[in-house]
């Protein structure tokens, strides 16, 4: 036959050109996600080569009574403390009024109800609101209401509860976090397997007991996630707490709820700008710093390997 | 397992709540106020606490501006001012707590002018630093130094510096909008020091890694520098007090012995120490 | 249940188990209005935030502050001609703290603003604008021409004998700092989203996404640190500029607390595009290039929309970083001098102030503008989820 069937073979039908640019713009967006690591390994390096070489032993636990500044004899045992109050009290009350939200949102309401879809949208409204507009709420809410009533409540002659003190800047952290917790515990209900449920049903439990025997349990990963989460963000956030509860200096550990406290973030803040002299207290800044980033990536890191460990223990089961 | 787990670190941070919680609290001294005192403050507080362990002080910054507020609303004890109260301020007060708050004046200080240490200028006149800080003039020819716009370094309007400089050598009119304001001495004088055509202005106690200027009071007078001897007997023509203002109705006990411990010549050696200028001692009044 | 048992069945049911159940039914209703309303505090909360954050701003809306510096002084011994009302408002406190003021204290109070009338220098006093009442919307938001200054202006300097609290350098400030940080931060999320989600091997995304999100997990403090010891001295060393904190530097240090959150949404947005779409592209001979850049992209317009608006709000709100990096409050669109954003002026300012006076108010008015600013952004954003998701349901 005398017919030219002109015809390339299939990988042909790809022109070199088709080739370059695909490849340029694959490469080009690598190049997106390297700059991106890339300045992540930046500010890491440059923090932790500089920092880690002040932190020791005593640092980490000496309660600083004479030279603050000298970076000698400081230590921020105190505002590790503080740190570790803030998030602790912020998770007790801000942990379980998500946690039982969510259950709500997922077990209770129906997905078309009014009150279902203005409480989600409450709870997106609620992650975007500026770290600042938090503080002045603290400041106007908790401290200049709530904590002035009650003052007027009990008599007292002075302002104890109406000054900034550590539960009102923990509350105004846990309103804050309130999201992460409830979206994190949301995502891991709904990932619970329906059969567990549907077995449970049908032994007869109410729905109460569904929930705390045998959902909840499951969930527990998620939720701790979301705790994880919220802390790590709750740890290194300053501006709300900056009107409602941290001091520049103290001599003591916070005793009561309604003490000042030190924390990391303001010490970092205050170190950066307000110290006496800059070149002296660098290491103290520097070392702070790497303190304060290693326990916000820890638990991240924390946050992240647990939720690898729900998703693969999900795609093994389905 | 994982519920005996949770039962476990649960009961074990309530009772470290607890434990906080009744833990024995001595007396506490609030003291919050002005950047340019909080170390000074600290300072003694430090000092104080080592004599007197039953005392707990703390210290926090801010501004005079915060230490009035917070004065205003008895969320503390002793309010570091660098500036003298205003009206409006002794409004809040008696409003808030029926009286005037007493003023204690605790120790002097000198304004410097800093420039950078590659500035070949060395002293200027209180009128041009008028002109220069509300930005009539804008390059440094214009007052004898090179061909270079002036970079102007101030403070925030929180800081009793920031008033006191506004006031006294501004004679209240605003500072220039391209004035660029740094959060603490410290960092103004860091910027100043890497600017070489930046002036900025602070207390003298932090002064290191730049230059001060000296100040003539008018064209004809010779140039004065910020010592301790300048300033006490007022030839330096920016000094001001730092004082210490409180509720007169818990200027008592333990505050009280504070305070005085404070103008004592203990007190006044910290402020020495530290790099301000301690108080004559007729100026020491004890109320 | 029936109610109608035979006698047999009634004796064989004891009636504690009744109860029991009855009463576990109660108690399951009790507990679920109890999760309804702890439910509800969500909604109360951002209802708080509304109202205790524009009830402090309330009486500049509805201009009932003064700050003019000129007042007619009442005479503490004419306390008595005057209206309780009058004198309150010539105090200017609040009704709460007006009322449980007695005589003597009020009295106190008009000698020490005599005092402060006293205290006012010659020059201040007859300045045009000894009298304005500064707080008006008209200085809030034009240019005005204050002693001093030769032409119309924006100026914001509260802290003054005449206190001048226009707003347009605040604003101007914030968006300079927030579009930066968003044209830097906004190709290079999206870039690198479009890799993750489409181009890359599933070996790779899976160590790429949370090796970016990590990013996330750097406290804005230690950006605003990083930015102000290592970023600004070293830009100024490249690009030579005046000014060494300017709006440049903070921009570009916000970028990087935007990258996470720009790039987790866009992501995400990309990756739920349904794989039949792209396969199909596939089959029809595209190249991974192009199923994602003509195919993907367009699909996911709508979230990739929406992930740019959440870091828009991010970045309006963003205080830590602009408060370490940034300076002058100038009225000026160049980006390489000083800006001042609103969320630094609130932090900064509002320690020292009054509490109740005008510049305490005007404070909490930015922030209810701010609040109200970003909660429009985020509702815009939600819808555009929303139709996202609409889009794709029913596909798999």
């Amino acid at each position: 036959m005398d017919i030219k069937i002109n015809y390339r073979p299939v990988w042909g039908l790809k022109t070199k050109k088709f080739y370059i640019s695909s490849h340029f713009f694959t490469a080009l967006t690598a190049i997106c996600g390297l700059i991106i690591l890339f300045i992540l390994f930046l500010i890491l390096s440059h923090i932790f080569i500089n920092g880690f070489k002040h932190i020791s032993w005593r640092f980490l636990t000496t309660i600083p009574q004479t030279d603050f500044f000298n970076v000698e004899t400081t230590g921020i045992l105190p505002h590790i403390v503080g740190t570790t109050l803030k998030v602790f009290i912020m998770t007790i009350f801000g942990v379980p009024v998500g946690v039982i939200t969510a259950i709500y949102l997922s077990e209770y309401s129906s997905n078309t109800s009014k009150t279902t879809r203005i409480i989600r949208s409450a709870v997106n409204n609620l992650a975007g609101v500026p770290s600042i507009v938090f503080g002045l709420f603290g400041l106007g809410f908790f401290i200049n209401f709530i904590g002035q009533n009650i003052d007027e409540l009990m008599k007292y002659q002075e302002p104890v509860w109406g000054k900034p003190a550590l539960i009102w800047a923990s509350l105004t952290l846990a309103v804050m976090t309130l999201p992460v917790v409830i979206v994190s515990t949301e995502e891991a209900i709904r990932a619970t397997p329906p059969g567990e449920r549907e077995a449970s049903y049908a032994l007869g439990a109410t729905k109460l007991q569904t929930i705390f025997n045998i959902i909840l349990p499951r969930a527990f990963p998620g939720i701790l996630t979301g705790t994880i989460l919220a802390v790590s963000r709750a740890a290194g956030e300053v501006a709300p707490i900056l009107f409602t509860g941290v001091a520049y200096f103290m001599a003591d550990l916070p005793h009561k709820l309604t003490d000042q406290f030190l924390d990391l973030g303001f010490h970092v803040f205050v170190l950066s700008t307000q110290s006496p002299n800059i070149e002296k207290t660098k290491p103290i800044l520097y070392a702070t710093v790497a303190v304060l980033v290693v326990l916000t990536f820890t638990l991240n890191l924390a946050a992240i390997f647990i939720r690898a460990r729900i998703r693969r223990k999900q795609r093994a089961s389905e | 397992m994982k519920t005996k787990k949770l039962n476990a670190v649960t009961a074990g941070m309530l009772g470290m709540a607890l434990a906080i919680n009744t833990a024995q609290a001595a007396t506490t001294i609030i003291q919050k106020g002005s950047d340019t005192l909080v170390i000074l403050a600290q300072k003694w507080a430090e000092v104080y606490m080592s004599k007197n362990p039953d005392v707990k002080i703390q210290v926090t910054g801010g501004g005079s501006g915060t230490g009035f507020a917070a004065l205003q609303n008895n969320t503390t004890h002793l309010c570091d001012a660098s500036r003298p109260i205003k009206a409006k301020e002794i409004q809040a007060c008696i409003t808030a707590f029926g009286k005037r708050p007493t003023e204690y004046k605790v120790a002097l200080d000198g304004l410097s002018v800093y420039v950078n240490s590659e500035n070949p200028i060395k002293e200027l006149t209180v009128e041009q630093l008028e002109l220069i800080f509300t930005g009539k003039i804008k390059n440094w020819k214009e007052v004898g130094g090179p061909d270079a716009p002036i970079v102007l370094y101030s403070r925030e309007n929180n800081s009793g510096t920031y008033e006191f400089f506004k006031e006294h050598v501004l004679k209240g009119k605003d500072f220039a909008s391209s004035a660029q304001t740094m959060p603490g001495t410290a960092a103004l004088i860091q910027a100043v020091g890497k600017d070489k055509n930046g002036i900025g202005y602070g207390g003298a106690a932090y002064g290191t890694g730049i230059k001060h200027l000296l100040v003539k009071k008018d064209a004809g007078s010779p140039g004065v520098e910020p010592t301790e001897e300048n300033v006490v007997n007022g030839s330096y023509p920016i000094w001001r007090y730092l004082y210490i203002y409180v509720n007169p109705a818990i200027d008592k006990g333990e505050i009280h012995k504070y305070i005085e411990w404070i103008l004592s010549d203990e007190g006044q050696a910290v402020v020495k120490e530290v790099g301000y200028y301690p108080l004559p001692k007729n100026l020491r009044i004890n109320k | 249940m029936s109610k109608k048992f035979s006698q047999t069945e009634a004796s064989i049911q004891s009636v504690t188990e009744r109860r029991g159940v009855y009463f576990r039914k109660v108690k399951e209703r009790i507990i679920e209005s109890l999760m309804y309303t702890i439910s509800l505090s969500v909604i109360a909360a951002i209802f708080c935030i509304f109202l205790f954050v524009g009830k402090e701003a309330l009486p500049i809306f509805t201009g009932k502050t003064n700050s003019a510096l000129v007042q007619d002084p009442i005479k503490p011994e004419d306390i008595d001609k005057y209206s309780p009302e009058q004198i309150r408002i010539y105090l200017g406190l609040p009704k709460s703290k007006f009322k449980k003021l007695d005589k003597e204290t009020l009295i106190a109070l008009l000698e020490v603003k005599m005092e402060a009338f006293k205290e006012i220098p010659e020059n201040f006093k007859n300045d045009k604008d000894a009298r304005v009442n500064t707080t008006q919307w008209k200085y809030l938001i034009f240019p005005h021409q204050w002693t001093g200054y030769d032409k119309p202006v924006y100026i914001w300097q509260p802290v003054s004998n005449i206190p001048k609290y226009n707003i347009m350098p605040l604003i101007v400030g914030s968006l300079k700092v927030t579009l930066i940080g968003l044209l830097f931060a906004v190709p290079i999320s999206v870039g690198a989203a479009i890799y993750v989600s489409q181009l890359a091997k599933p070996a790779i995304r899976e160590t790429l996404k949370p090796a970016i999100e990590l990013l996330a997990g750097i406290p804005s403090v230690v950006i605003g640190f990083f930015a102000l010891l290592v970023m600004a001295s070293w830009f100024q060393s490249v690009f030579k500029y005046e000014i060494r904190l300017n709006a440049f530097v903070a921009g570009i240090a916000m970028s990087f607390a935007l990258i996470p959150i720009i790039f987790s949404i866009a992501e995400d947005a990309l990756y739920a595009v349904p794989r039949s779409i792209i396969n199909g592209a596939y089959a029809l001979g595209a190249s991974k290039w192009q199923a994602a850049w003509q195919i993907a992209v367009p699909a996911a317009f709508t979230g990739i929309l929406a992930a740019i608006l959440l870091g828009f709000g991010r970045a309006i709100g963003e205080t830590m970083i602009v408060l370490m990096v940034t300076s002058a409050s100038e009225m000026t669109w160049n980006i390489f001098q000083g800006a001042r954003t609103i969320t630094a002026t609130i932090a900064a300012e509002m320690a020292e102030v009054v509490f109740g006076g005008p510049h305490y108010r005007i404070l909490f008015l930015l922030g209810t503008l701010l609040f109200g600013f970003t909660f429009i952004a985020n509702i815009v954003a939600q819808v555009a989820i929303g139709k996202f998701k609409e889009k794709f349901e029913g596909l798999k």
